[in-house]
């Protein structure tokens, strides 16, 4: 290499590198080795006796209950009507949701009446209203449904709304201006255009529906997770406590997953 | 079809924006308007498309649209304006599905538009994958899709480079020399101006106003930036444009 350059070589030093960090990258399986390792510590605790029977069951007992629960089919007993009121209760909720927060989005007058009827309901405690919720709809499947269905309604309103108020107005303007009927540009351009916002909501919604699952089945169930925990819980039954939680942990991370590909399949139009 | 402006006046709120801004858009010419930032020139364009209403003044259309047109008054916007969930095609497809057309028929048209703007390998792509020019480029098929009687475009070239533009603006040209359309050309860049327009209308700093018509006789075929014509009608709008250029840009905002 010609070396124009003045000065000597032998003061010269190499600029250092102060660019990197603070880009995010994907890292396979440390999520879970984080879960292998928390699992095999409690297990050593447990038989070591560091961790008493009392604080932590022994997660290869857990593991065992569950075996047990799915050998004698009560697995499916439980995991069965829990899933249909989630399914039932969160469809509802966010359907309706997602409805509303299109009619807030898209009318003056509907956002100037309800927004603040949402923002009444979203902070009460559902449990709360659960007796109410009784009375209302039956001690049966309807008052489960309903808690469910007005627990997810709320964030997925607010999400909603949001995301339409988000769309880039200038596709609008567009739309408007080659002349499409309003129904086109609301069906066309608005709601595609809202997809990202509403997608995210869901999965908040969805999160708080399992929540609620719990709350609605500790009330006049006879199966159901939610109804397994509790009676695992009133006997102290720790290993049953747990299995029926690791059910539900998964049941969470399964509904994150299916909207994470409903979210690569629908929205792979984003940069 | 022709566009006439008469007596176009409009304020926000106490700050009149535009005044007395009355203008003639004949068939088959391109017609710039020309002026600093903030001299309502985009709205003036809203005006005439109708997707704003002045306070006074009235925009008419003398005759009626060519057969064949789905939507006359069209516009091709500065940013593109392209749906990123659509492809290519699928955008143009948009503007075409309201209408009631035959498959077929709008499968024709998306076709022969993609072929006019050289976009026919792209059909199917996304707009996350074009590049700046790419995107303007489907924007002006799909103007071209609808037929239009007049196209109105808002600085159709200020959000490209200043290669890419150079390229648009041949493409423009040989659209428009293969069939002449009427447009209305809005824009700030003196270049574009002096390329593309029959008439260069410039409009004054706020409250704007028409100061000036030019009309430019070289052919639009001929015209390259050395032409003496070009060179000369280039400085006499600077040096109109100069100190109202200067004073836009030392205005505060919404003052």
């Amino acid at each position: 290499m010609p070396n124009s350059l003045m000065g000597d070589p032998a003061q010269s030093q190499q600029v250092p590198f102060r660019g990197g960090g603070f880009a995010p990258s994907a890292r396979r399986g440390v999520g879970l080795a984080v879960f292998v390792a928390l699992i095999a510590l409690a297990e050593w605790g447990t038989r070591a006796g560091w961790i008493s029977a009392l604080t932590l069951p022994k997660p290869s007992d857990v593991v065992q209950t569950f075996v047990d629960l799915y050998q004698t089919g009560l697995l499916w007993k439980h995991l069965f009507p829990s899933l249909s009121r989630l399914v039932i209760g969160a469809a509802l909720g966010a359907s309706v949701g997602i409805g509303v927060g299109l009619l807030i989005g898209l009318f003056s007058y509907i956002r100037a009446g309800l927004v603040p009827l949402v923002a009444a309901i979203f902070p009460l405690a559902k449990i709360a209203l659960l007796p109410l919720f009784v009375i209302w709809f039956g001690i049966d499947e309807g008052s489960k449904y309903a808690l469910i269905a007005f627990g997810t309604f709320p964030p997925t309103v607010v999400a909603t709304y949001g995301a339409v108020d988000n769309v880039d107005r200038t596709l609008i303007r567009m739309g408007q201006s080659f002349g499409l009927s309003w129904l086109s540009i609301v069906r066309k351009i608005v709601l595609p255009g809202a997809m990202p916002g509403i997608l995210s909501g869901l999965r908040i919604s969805l999160a708080i529906a399992i929540i609620l699952l719990v709350a609605a089945e500790m009330l006049g169930a006879e199966y159901g997770i939610g109804a397994y925990i509790l009676e695992a819980g009133s006997l102290y039954d720790l290993e049953r406590l747990f299995a029926g939680v690791v059910i539900l942990s998964v049941l969470g991370v399964l509904v994150s997953a299916l909207i994470g590909l409903i979210e690569r399949r629908l929205l792979n139009w984003r940069v | 079809m022709e566009i006439r402006l008469s007596g176009i006046h409009h304020a926000y709120g106490d700050v009149t924006v535009m005044q007395d801004i009355s203008l003639d858009i004949p068939s088959g010419q391109i017609v710039c308007i020309l002026g600093p930032s903030g001299c309502g020139k985009s709205t003036l364009l809203r005006f005439i498309g109708g997707l704003e209403r002045p306070q006074a003044g009235t925009v008419v259309q003398v005759g009626d649209p060519p057969a064949g047109c789905l939507n006359p008054l069209t516009y091709i916007f500065q940013d593109f304006a392209l749906l990123p969930w659509r492809s290519v095609r699928g955008n143009i497809a948009l503007v075409l599905e309201d209408h009631g057309l035959p498959g077929q028929k709008v499968q024709k048209i998306i076709d022969d538009v993609l072929a006019r703007t050289n976009l026919s390998d792209f059909a199917n792509a996304l707009p996350k994958q074009l590049s700046g020019g790419m995107k303007q480029r489907v924007a002006i098929a799909r103007a071209l899709a609808v037929n239009p009687a007049v196209m109105l475009m808002d600085e159709p070239l200020s959000a490209l480079d200043s290669q890419t533009r150079e390229l648009l603006m041949e493409d423009l040209i040989t659209l428009w020399k293969r069939a002449p359309f009427t447009a209305v050309y809005v824009t700030h860049n003196l270049a574009e101006a002096v390329r593309l327009g029959h008439k260069i209308v410039i409009l004054s700093r706020r409250p704007g106003r028409i100061r000036d018509v030019v009309t430019l006789k070289t052919p639009i075929a001929e015209r390259t930036s050395a032409t003496p014509e070009s060179q000369q009608v280039h400085d006499m709008l600077w040096s109109m444009l100069r100190d109202e250029a200067r004073a836009a840009d030392a205005e505060l905002l919404n003052g």
